[in-house]
C-alpha cells in the first residue's frame, strides 16, 4: 500500500489486554490518531489479524503513513517512540531498552500476546 | 393469530419518512472485530438500519433469519442495531450467518434519539430499541419507517421488499 500521511493507525487489540494498553499509552504520549479494532480472546477467532500481520497475536498495528506493519508491544513502543517520540524529534538518539518482551511466551495467560 | 389482544406499545413521537436521521457513533460488530464507527460514514448510497431486540431473543432471530432469507444484504448496504454487547454480536453473526454488520449500543441512546424505546417489563433497568427499519437515503433522510406498535410485531417485509 502506498503510504497515506493523513490517515489514522489501526490499531488491532484485545480488551484489558496489558500490552494493549502499553501500545494504547504510547499512541496517546506520541499525540497520535489511531482507529481501535478490537478482536476475540481466542486465537482461532482472529484471522483478520492473521491477515494483515501474518500472525494471530495482538497488539498489532499498521501505519498508513509508514507502510509498517507490526506486532509485539515491545517492537511496537520501540517503533512508536523512534517514528514519533520526542527523542524522535530531537536527534534520532535512541535507547535499546530490553523491555519485558511479550509475544508467544505468554500466550495461556489470557492476557493476550 | 392469538385469540387474544398482544400487548399494545405506548405511542410514540419517533423518527418518521422525511425526517434526517439522527447521526451516531458506536462499535459496528462484523464477524471479525469491532470498531467504533458513524452511521453516517456507513452509509455509502441507501442503508437499511434494522434496530431489534437484544441477541438471543426470538424476534430477532426470526428477523435476521427472514432478512437473510430475502436476500436483503445483497440487495443495499444493510446494519443491525441492539443492545448486546460486540461480544454477543460476534456470536450472533456466527450463530446465525449475518452478512450484515451490528452496532452495540448497551445505552439505548440511540433508540432515545430516534423515539423507539422499548421499556422491558421484567427486566429491571433494561430498555431496548423498539423493532424498527428505517430506510435512509445517503444523507440520512428517511425513506420509509417503520416502528413496532406492538410487542411482539414483525415488520412489513414485504413493504420494504418493493421500496428496495
Amino acid at each position: 500500500m502506498a503510504p497515506d500521511s493523513d490517515a489514522p493507525i489501526t490499531f488491532y487489540r484485545l480488551q484489558a489486554c496489558p500490552f494493549c494498553e502499553r501500545v494504547t499509552r504510547t499512541l496517546d504520549a506520541c499525540g497520535l490518531e489511531y482507529r481501535s479494532r478490537f478482536v476475540e480472546p481466542m486465537h482461532s477467532d482472529r484471522n483478520v489479524v492473521k491477515r494483515v500481520s501474518g500472525k494471530r497475536s495482538v497488539p498489532a498495528i499498521v501505519d498508513p503513513r509508514t507502510g509498517v506493519t507490526m506486532s509485539e508491544s515491545a517492537n511496537i513502543v520501540d517503533y512508536l517512540e523512534r517514528t514519533y517520540g520526542e527523542s524522535a524529534a530531537i536527534s534520532g538518539r535512541r535507547e535499546d531498552e530490553s523491555a519485558a518482551t511479550d509475544g508467544p511466551h505468554d500466550a495461556g495467560t489470557g492476557g493476550g500476546d | 393469530m392469538p385469540d387474544f389482544d398482544v400487548v399494545s406499545l405506548p405511542e410514540t413521537d419517533h423518527v418518521e419518512e422525511g425526517d434526517h436521521a439522527p447521526d451516531f457513533e458506536r462499535p459496528l460488530v462484523n464477524g471479525e472485530y469491532w470498531e467504533d464507527a458513524r452511521l453516517s460514514a456507513v452509509a455509502d448510497g441507501r442503508l437499511l438500519l434494522v434496530c431489534h431486540p437484544m441477541d438471543g431473543a426470538f424476534p430477532a432471530t426470526y428477523m435476521w433469519n427472514e432478512i437473510r432469507d430475502r436476500g436483503w444484504t445483497d440487495a443495499i448496504e444493510v446494519v443491525g442495531l441492539s443492545i448486546s454487547t460486540p461480544y454477543e454480536h460476534k456470536r450472533f453473526i456466527d450463530d446465525r450467518g449475518i452478512d450484515a454488520p451490528l452496532f452495540s449500543d448497551p445505552a439505548n441512546g440511540v433508540a432515545e434519539e430516534y423515539g423507539i424505546v422499548n421499556d422491558l417489563d421484567g427486566m429491571a433497568e433494561i430498555e431496548e430499541p423498539r423493532p424498527a427499519i428505517f430506510l435512509l437515503e445517503d444523507d440520512l433522510t428517511v425513506e420509509y419507517a417503520w416502528v413496532a406498535s406492538e410487542w411482539p410485531e414483525f415488520p412489513d417485509y414485504d413493504e420494504v421488499d418493493a421500496r428496495l
